[in-house]
C-alpha cells in the first residue's frame, strides 16, 4: 500500500531526471538548428579553401578581366567573364518569360479569382517548379528548339541559350507569382475599398492602386527569380551548349558557370589539380551572385513587410 | 444636355468594365500558357518514350545497345539514395524546426541560425554539389559513393523541411500548450505528446515535397563525380551475406534516374534519346505522384482539425 504512494524523496528524484532528460533534448534539439549555420560554414570554408589554390596560379586580375575561359585546351586562359555573361544573358532571357507571366497571374490570382479558383490553380502552377529540371532540359532542347526553328528563327542552332532561358522562365513562374501575390494580399482591404468608392474599376485598382503598394515585394519576388534562375544547371548543362563564348546574344550556343561545372565534372578530374580547383572558383563566383540577389531580395522582403 | 452627359458617363464606365473583362482573359491565358506548357512537356514525353516504355525497361542494366539499356540501376540507386537522404535530412530538419518554434530564445544566435536557414534554401544545388566533392568525397573519404550523395541531397531537402516543421508547428494554438502546461507536463512532453501529433500532417507534407526535390536532383551527384555507366546493383542492404557486411551497400558506387536520363540526352545516337524520355517519363510520373500526395495530405488535414 504504501508503495503505491510515492514518498517525496522518489518524486524528487523523479524530477530531478525528469529535468535532466528535459535538458539534454533541448541541447540536442539546439545542436540540429545550429546545423544550418554548420552547412553554411562548411561551404564557405570548402568554395574558399580551394579557390585560394586556384588564385595561387590564376591572378584575381586576369580572372576577372580575361575574356577567354579555356581551362580545358591546351592555352589555358582563366577568364570568368564569358561564362558570367552566359549565365546573364540565360536569366534575361528567363525573366522575360517569367516577370509579365508571373506578375499577371499574381495580380489575376489576388484581385480577380474566385477562392475556389486560387485554390485549385496554386497548387497545379507549384506543380511547374517540381518538374526535376533534366527534364525541362529534354524539353528545351528537343521541344522549344525544333519548335523554334520550325516557326520563326530556322536559323538557331540545336543548342542555344534562347530555347534554354525560356524553359527557365517558365520554371520559375511559380516563385515570382506566389511572391508576388503575398505582396499584393498583404495589401489592407480598406486601400482597395477606398480606390472602389472613388469609382475605379478592379483592373484600376489592381494596376495603378494594389500594384504600386506592393511593388518592394514584387521586386523581391523578381530577385527570388533571378537568383534561381542565375543557379539553374540542368536546362543549360543539356540545352544551352558547354562552349564558353563570349556574347550577348541569346540564339547562340555558350555555356553558363553551372554548365562549366557539370562539364568538368563529367570527366575524370584529378583531385586538386587546378581543373579541379577552377570548378570552386567558378562555384564560389555563382555563389556570391545568387548571395548578392538574395539579401537585396531579403531586404526588399522585410521593408514592405513594415509599411503596414 | 443631361441625358447626353449620362450617356457619355455610361460609355465611359463601359468602357472601363471592359477592360476588367479583358484582363480577366488576359490572366486566364497566362495561367494557360503554364498549364500547356506542363502538358506540351509530358504529351512530348509520353509520345517520345512510347517504344521502350516496357516492363523490359524496368529489369534492365543500361547497354551500348539503346534498344536493350535499362534503368534496373538506376531506380535501385535511387531508391537507396533516397533511404540514406531521408535519414539523414528528415530528423535533422524536424528537430531544427523544433528548436526554432518551441525552444529558441529570442537572441542573436536564433537570429543567426534563421538566416541561415532562409539562406540555405537560395542556394543554387550545384554549390552542395561542391560542398559534398569538398568535404564528404575527399576530406572525409566516402568516394563516390551512395552514402555521399544521400548525404548531399539530405543537406539539400534541410531547409525544407525546416520550414514546413516550422509552419505546421505555428499553426498549432497556444492553448493546447497551456493545457498541457496546466497537467504539469513539461517541455518535451508537451511537444511530444501534444504538438507534434497535431502538426504531423503539415511536416509530412514538408518532407515529402522535399523528396519529390531530391528525387529529380541531378546537378549536385554530377558535381561529386557519379559514374554514369554502371551496370551492376549495390550489395543487397542489410542482409549481410559474407563477405558483404550489412552497410557494404552505402560505399558502393551507384547511378540514379536524373543522372542516367542525362546520360542518355547526352549521346549523339537518336535512339538513346527515346530512353531518355523514357526515363523521363519515370521521374516526372514519381515526382508529380509525390507532389499530389502532400497536397491530398494538406488538403484532407485542413479539413479535419478544427480547433
Amino acid at each position: 500500500m504504501s508503495s503505491a504512494i510515492p514518498t517525496a524523496r522518489s518524486r524528487l528524484a523523479h524530477r530531478a531526471r525528469r529535468q535532466w532528460i528535459e535538458r539534454l533534448i533541448q541541447w540536442a534539439l539546439f545542436l540540429a538548428a545550429f546545423s544550418a549555420v554548420t552547412v553554411t560554414i562548411a561551404i564557405v570554408v570548402i568554395l574558399v579553401y580551394e579557390s585560394l589554390g586556384f588564385f595561387e596560379h590564376v591572378s584575381l586580375w586576369d580572372f576577372l578581366t580575361d575574356t577567354e575561359w579555356t581551362p580545358l585546351f591546351s592555352i589555358k586562359r582563366y577568364g570568368i567573364l564569358p561564362l558570367v555573361a552566359g549565365t546573364l544573358v540565360t536569366t534575361a532571357v528567363a525573366l522575360v518569360v517569367a516577370v509579365p507571366l508571373g506578375t499577371i497571374i499574381a495580380i489575376y490570382l489576388s484581385e480577380f479569382a474566385s477562392h475556389r479558383v486560387r485554390e485549385t490553380i496554386k497548387p497545379l502552377l507549384e506543380l511547374l517548379s517540381g518538374v526535376p529540371t533534366v527534364v525541362y532540359g529534354y524539353f528545351a532542347l528537343l521541344f522549344i528548339t525544333p519548335l523554334l526553328q520550325n516557326t520563326i528563327l530556322p536559323d538557331l542552332p540545336g543548342f542555344n541559350m534562347l530555347s534554354a532561358g525560356i524553359v527557365i522562365g517558365i520554371m520559375i513562374i511559380p516563385y515570382v507569382s506566389s511572391v508576388s501575390e503575398d505582396a499584393m494580399r498583404a495589401v489592407p482591404m480598406h486601400i482597395r475599398e477606398g480606390s472602389y468608392a472613388m469609382g475605379a474599376t478592379r483592373f484600376q485598382t489592381a494596376l495603378w492602386v494594389v500594384t504600386p503598394a506592393a511593388i518592394s515585394g514584387i521586386i523581391a519576388a523578381y530577385i527570388l527569380g533571378i537568383s534561381r534562375a542565375v543557379g539553374e544547371t540542368m536546362v543549360v548543362a543539356v540545352a544551352a551548349g558547354t562552349q564558353p563564348n563570349l556574347t550577348w546574344n541569346p540564339m547562340e550556343s555558350a555555356a553558363t558557370i553551372t554548365a562549366y561545372i557539370v562539364q568538368v565534372s563529367l570527366g575524370d578530374l584529378p583531385h586538386g589539380s587546378l581543373e579541379y580547383q577552377s570548378i570552386f572558383a567558378a562555384g564560389l563566383t555563382l555563389m556570391l551572385m545568387t548571395l548578392f540577389f538574395n539579401v537585396v531580395g531579403h531586404w526588399l522582403r522585410r521593408r514592405y513587410r513594415e509599411v503596414y | 444636355m443631361e441625358a447626353a452627359r449620362l450617356a457619355e458617363l455610361r460609355a465611359l464606365i463601359a468602357r472601363h468594365k471592359y477592360w476588367d473583362q479583358i484582363f480577366a482573359i488576359v490572366g486566364l491565358m497566362a495561367m494557360f500558357a503554364g498549364m500547356i506548357t506542363l502538358t506540351a512537356l509530358f504529351i512530348d514525353l509520353l509520345i517520345d518514350s512510347a517504344p521502350r516504355l516496357n516492363w523490359d525497361f524496368f529489369t534492365s542494366f543500361p547497354s551500348r545497345r539503346a534498344s536493350q539499356a535499362g534503368i534496373l540501376s538506376a531506380w535501385v540507386g535511387t531508391t537507396l539514395v533516397m533511404l540514406v537522404t531521408a535519414v539523414a535530412g528528415v530528423p535533422l530538419g524536424i528537430a531544427a524546426g523544433i528548436y526554432l518554434e518551441e525552444y529558441a530564445p529570442r537572441n542573436w544566435i536564433t537570429d543567426l541560425i534563421e538566416i541561415n536557414v532562409t539562406n540555405l534554401a537560395g542556394v543554387p544545388s550545384i554549390v552542395y554539389g561542391l560542398l559534398a566533392l569538398g568535404l564528404f568525397v575527399y576530406q572525409l573519404d566516402l568516394g563516390q559513393s551512395i552514402l555521399a550523395a544521400g548525404l548531399t541531397l539530405g543537406l539539400l531537402i534541410l531547409p525544407v523541411v525546416i520550414v514546413a516543421t516550422r509552419e505546421s508547428i505555428r499553426a498549432v494554438p497556444g492553448s493546447i500548450r497551456e493545457a498541457a502546461y496546466a497537467l504539469g507536463a513539461t517541455k518535451w512532453q508537451c511537444v511530444a505528446h501534444h504538438v507534434l501529433p497535431y502538426s504531423t500532417a503539415g511536416i509530412l507534407t514538408g518532407v515529402i515535397i522535399g523528396m519529390a526535390r531530391a528525387i529529380g536532383e541531378t546537378a549536385p551527384i554530377i558535381t561529386i563525380g557519379a559514374l554514369t555507366f554502371i551496370a551492376f546493383l549495390p550489395p543487397m542492404p542489410f542482409t549481410g551475406d559474407p563477405p558483404a557486411g550489412p552497410f557494404d551497400w552505402l560505399f558502393a558506387p551507384f547511378t540514379v534516374l536524373p543522372i542516367q536520363m542525362f546520360n542518355w540526352l547526352s549521346r549523339p545516337q537518336a535512339a538513346f534519346l527515346e530512353n531518355a524520355a523514357a526515363a523521363g517519363v519515370v521521374i516526372i510520373v514519381m515526382t508529380l505522384a509525390m507532389n499530389a500526395v502532400a497536397i491530398v495530405i494538406r488538403y484532407r488535414y485542413r479539413k479535419r482539425i478544427k480547433w
